[in-house]
């Protein structure tokens, strides 16, 4: 049941990258992406990352969608055509089918999916399984390690979204400008 | 032997969308000319580093890892949810900070297209230094 | 919409029921899925959802800019001061065990203490945020 789960919805957030790639419409493509992400908190989910699974359909879906649709209403929702001759669209293809395949080559080596004797489910990950109920005494280990064992690592997030905020602030703050004394459609004309 | 076979093609199988996923992210970033598609294909290809992380810390018949009174509970690994957990609220501010200058670039230029803004540089440029229009020709 | 009375009804019945439910998140963040982030964000739900139906400047009455700016900082300086504390009582940068008499209790402390800086920080960035793309382009 489990398996065949995570099948469909890989399959679905597949089918929904593919629709964000061939939509012009930017709001139908910041939609799309508010379902990309309610999939993929889906596959969380299924995956036993409940708390990665909450953020995301939080995050993700929720502010992430509010936020591009506040940008969008500021820079207009129409993507232009694109006008570029044919090697210039082949080119991007080319570059992403030979990363894809080197990447796929690579997943030959990761050790299978699932196993419980995975290198990575031990040394610290079986200390904090079985430390912390003596050690920090809460039952969601996902909150000790956050807050108390990678409590630094924790910190330091927190520092780059404020960091976040503060550019933000500055990038907006000075309040709505008109377009540089018209210099930019002048310069449009003389180009011609 | 049967189930055992499955679950090797279900993992290869969950890896290689990972990385479709990824490819499909990259390819709108680097084939499209608005800046805000642009951010929605990082935004892809973010996501899909993170189903990667929770991919790897996935343990066949485990729960999630908040612990229970059962002894023999298996949990799967919590490690990587803690990392990505924190990435998603990271990425999302980073995110931010993008729109926010797609749109200081909307107020600068009157577009967010790439090859638009690089003609009205272009142009600029030509009026500083005449000739380099010359040297780029018609 | 202004005039929607449906939605200026149901904004105003839902919005402390977020708000209730994001503080849930946020203290039973130790035994079930939830912590700060993802309070943060639901609490700031609320009030994204109170400016889509009321307006900007109804909701900036209410919480206004220069205070969600303050928290970001707040929300920081709360988790490295309780790192600070901890060194001060004798222990390493955010070794919680000394907050209390009991080590655990010092834990609990600790990550509460922690995860409200989060919530907070959490908070106050991503409605600054809101706040600025949202009120662009009103003033001109």
């Amino acid at each position: 049941m489990e398996t065949a789960t995570d099948i469909v919805l890989l399959a679905l957030l597949a089918a929904t990258a593919v629709g964000l790639v061939r939509i012009r419409n930017l709001f139908a493509v910041v939609m799309l992406a508010g379902i990309y992400s309610l999939l993929s908190a889906g596959l969380f989910t299924v995956l036993d990352a409940v708390d990665v699974a909450f953020t995301e359909a939080a995050v993700g879906a929720g502010i992430s969608t509010v936020l591009f649709l506040g940008a969008l209403a500021l820079v207009g929702h129409r993507e232009k055509k694109p006008t570029r001759t044919g090697r210039m669209q082949v080119l991007p293809l080319a570059v992403v089918l030979i990363t894809g395949a080197a990447l796929v080559y690579g997943t030959m080596d990761l050790p299978p999916f699932g196993d419980a004797a995975n290198p990575v489910h031990h040394r610290v990950a079986d200390h904090y399984l079985e430390e912390t109920y003596h050690e920090i005494g809460v039952p969601n280990v996902v909150t000790a390690v956050l807050a108390s064992y990678r409590g630094y690592d924790t910190m330091g997030e927190t520092t780059v979204v404020f960091a976040a905020a503060v550019g933000v602030m500055l990038l907006l703050g000075g309040g709505a400008r008109r377009r540089r004394g018209g210099a930019a459609p002048a310069s449009e004309s003389e180009s011609e | 032997m049967m189930s055992e076979l499955l679950s090797q093609v279900v993992g290869s199988y969950n890896y290689w969308i990972v990385v479709f996923l990824m490819m499909t992210g990259f390819y709108i970033l680097i084939s499209r000319g608005n800046l805000i598609k642009k951010l929605v294909g990082l935004n892809v290809f973010q996501t899909s580093v993170f189903m990667l992380y929770i991919s790897l810390g996935k343990i066949t018949g485990g729960t999630a890892p908040i612990l229970v009174d059962d002894p023999e509970a298996l949990y799967s690994n919590p490690l990587p949810h803690v990392l990505i957990l924190t990435a998603i609220v990271v990425g999302i501010a980073t995110t931010s900070v993008g729109l926010a200058l797609a749109v200081r670039i909307k107020e600068a230029y009157g577009t967010v297209e790439e090859d638009e803004i690089n003609e009205i540089e272009a142009g600029i440029d030509d009026r500083r230094a005449p000739g380099r229009a010359a040297l780029r020709g018609p | 919409m202004r005039e929607e009375l449906v939605l200026r009804v149901g904004a105003k019945v839902l919005a402390p029921f977020i708000v209730a439910f994001a503080l849930y998140v946020h203290f039973h963040g130790d035994y079930s899925p939830g912590g700060g982030f993802q309070a943060g964000v639901i609490l700031v739900a609320a009030f994204v959802l109170l400016v889509l139906v009321y307006g900007l400047e109804a909701v900036q009455q209410v919480l206004p800019p220069r205070f969600v700016q303050a928290c970001a900082a707040v929300g920081v300086l709360l988790y490295a001061g309780t790192g600070i504390v901890t060194m001060l009582l004798g222990a390493n940068y955010l070794g919680y065990n000394v907050l209390a008499h009991d080590p655990e209790h010092g834990q609990h402390y600790g990550i509460l203490l922690v995860e409200a800086g989060v919530l907070i920080t959490v908070f106050g960035v991503m409605a600054t945020i809101f706040y600025h793309l949202a009120g662009r382009g009103r003033s001109e």
